[in-house]
């Protein structure tokens, strides 16, 4: 926690008014409910945009195929965003952050529902042999097809109960993110071929943030060789 | 045993009239228009001018249309020839609003998303614009596009545009066919194919500055000579009775309506005839998705989209307006010839 409250010890009190005591010390306690507030309002406001575009009829001429990509892209964004939480909790020291990889997660789910929603209703308008033939015969979809289908099992085994049920089994089961990432991004890279530009910049967030796993998995296995 | 037979693919040296021929028969043609207009100004008014005011189907919205790029293109566009209802260059399909016309658009000399074109199109300079002719041609050189349009009579055309994302469009187009300029310049007897190369000009064209696009610069493409010097082929320079906005390939860009999307190259600044089958640049980048003809056809799918169905542009959310493709976009009629006896599933 340290780094972080170093730096936000500096913004003026009248600025924000009891963000931190007499000490500097930043009240993380006090701001932690509104805190929960403003990550939601956050993580919700892309689709209250998408519904106000829609009702504005500002999608442009294929507002279907305009909706798919831009619920795909939030699901990504708030998959990586959730992949995130972990390594700038530990490096920055903001341990209050970690219940929002959970909340980050399940709005990628969300996001990555309507995605697929809009994909058979607008796009196919429920013709699930096409679907079913997408899936099976298009690479980029069989891709995103298997992503989604991980980010539903993690998200039906994120309530605390079944969290509780699964024990350490459910570490095991929820590594499989890292599998979701990496091919909701193929995914993304295979649509578009002129371009890599947004793919490379997603997966140059991304890399940083698997690559820190790696890292530290390395590190976990040296130490218990030295002790050995 | 050798027997050369002549394949349907090749123009015969005589079946290119010569300049001067070609352009006298301009000269005696556009004296019949001036006849006509005389007599139109005498009381054929109705004829020439219907409902809208000039007998072209449609016009760009006022207050939206484009102001010449420079005099000369105002007095180009003065007489525009209107299409003939239920002719071959027409269809009775209701057209894609003006505004989805010049504002959906796949330019990536621009940017990959759709309304990248006309966010990032606004400051591209149409004129002056000089065009090159080269490779097996007698008359090469590099010609200033008021030159080039000098002989030809602008006429309307209204075409269905098939993208081979799935989506469709009908558009008024204002042009010339693209075998007038072709006869104009006299390909030799060499000359098997046409290529056609987009303006490269990473200073205007922000998608060709992108250290990630995958294309290689400039955009290229290429017809069969038959299949350039076929009447449906055109040269558009303007749409909705409007001088061509950039996003949708100012100032002269190729139509050819049977054909994917991609075909129709945009903002051409080079025409070259050549021997062999010339580079396209979709071919070039993925040659297992995109091939040399890139005809529409519904029975050969694109690894990453069925090709069987289109969605009509404007579409609404709720409403669908997905209706079958058809073969050669519904041209078949007038080009299935040029590919009889070849397996289409094999040149796609």
């Amino acid at each position: 926690m340290g780094t972080a409250n170093r730096l936000l010890r500096f913004i003026p009190e009248w600025i924000l008014p009891g963000f931190t005591d007499a000490f500097g010390k930043v009240r993380w306690r006090q701001f932690c409910p509104s805190l929960t507030l403003v990550v939601h309002s956050f993580c919700i406001a892309p689709a209250l945009f998408l519904v106000a575009a829609i009702l504005r009829n500002t999608l442009g001429p294929d507002p279907a195929d305009e909706l798919a990509v831009r619920t795909g892209e939030w699901a990504l964004r708030f998959l990586i965003l959730c992949l995130s939480v972990t390594p700038v909790r530990r490096i920055v020291g903001l341990q209050w952050i970690a219940p929002l990889r959970r909340t980050f997660g399940l709005y990628s789910f969300f996001f990555a529902a309507l995605h697929f929603l809009v994909y058979v209703v607008f796009l196919l308008q429920f013709r699930w042999l096409e679907v079913s033939e997408d899936i099976s015969e298009r690479p980029y979809i069989t891709v995103g097809f298997v992503s989604f289908c991980i980010l539903l099992v993690l998200a039906l085994t994120s309530p605390r109960v079944v969290v509780k049920w699964l024990g350490r089994r459910w570490a095991g089961l929820h590594k499989l993110v890292y599998l979701a990432a990496i091919l909701a991004l193929l995914h993304q890279f295979w649509i578009l071929r002129a371009s890599i530009a947004e793919s490379v910049l997603y997966a140059i967030i991304l890399l940083p943030v698997l690559g820190y796993r790696v890292w530290q998995k390395v590190l976990k296995s040296q130490s218990e060789k030295s002790q050995v | 045993m050798l027997i050369k037979s002549r394949s349907k693919s090749d123009i015969l040296s005589s079946e290119i009239t010569p300049e001067s021929v070609y352009l006298s028969r301009r000269k005696f043609l556009a004296g019949g228009t001036g006849l006509a207009l005389g007599v139109a100004a005498t009381g054929f008014s109705e004829l020439a001018y219907s409902a809208d005011g000039d007998g072209l189907r449609a016009r760009a919205p006022e207050g939206i249309a484009l102001s010449a790029p420079s005099s000369w293109w105002e007095t180009k566009f003065a007489s525009i020839n209107p299409v003939e209802q239920g002719g071959p260059f027409s269809t009775d399909e209701s057209l894609t609003p003006y505004n989805d016309v010049v504002s959906y658009n796949n330019f990536y000399e621009f940017g990959v998303e759709k309304g990248d074109p006309i966010a990032n199109s606004g400051r591209f300079e149409v004129d002056p614009w000089s065009v090159t002719i080269e490779g097996e041609v007698d008359r090469p050189g590099i010609y200033n596009l008021e030159d080039i349009l000098k002989p030809h009579a602008l006429e309307e055309r209204i075409y269905r545009l098939r993208c081979v994302e799935r989506w469709s469009m009908v558009i008024p187009w204002v042009g010339f066919p693209l075998a007038d300029l072709i006869k104009q310049f006299q390909p030799n007897s060499k000359a098997r194919y046409v290529q056609f190369f987009t303006l490269f000009d990473p200073s205007q064209m922000p998608g060709q500055r992108s250290r990630f696009s995958t294309i290689s610069w400039p955009y290229r493409e290429g017809l069969r000579m038959d299949e350039a010097m076929h009447p449906l082929s055109f040269l558009a320079v303007g749409v909705y009775g409007n001088y061509l906005p950039p996003q949708n390939g100012a100032p002269i860009r190729l139509v050819v309506p049977w054909k994917y999307g991609f075909k129709s190259i945009k903002s051409i600044v080079k025409i070259r005839f050549t021997e062999t089958e010339p580079e396209t640049s979709w071919n070039m980048l993925a040659p297992e998705e995109y091939g040399f003809y890139a005809n529409v056809n519904p029975e050969v799918h694109h690894p990453r989209w069925r090709q069987d169905m289109e969605t009509r542009l404007p579409q609404s959310l709720f409403g669908s307006s997905r209706m079958p493709t058809e073969m050669f976009n519904g041209y078949g009629e007038q080009v299935a010839a040029l590919y009889s006896g070849m397996d289409l599933a094999r040149f796609y």
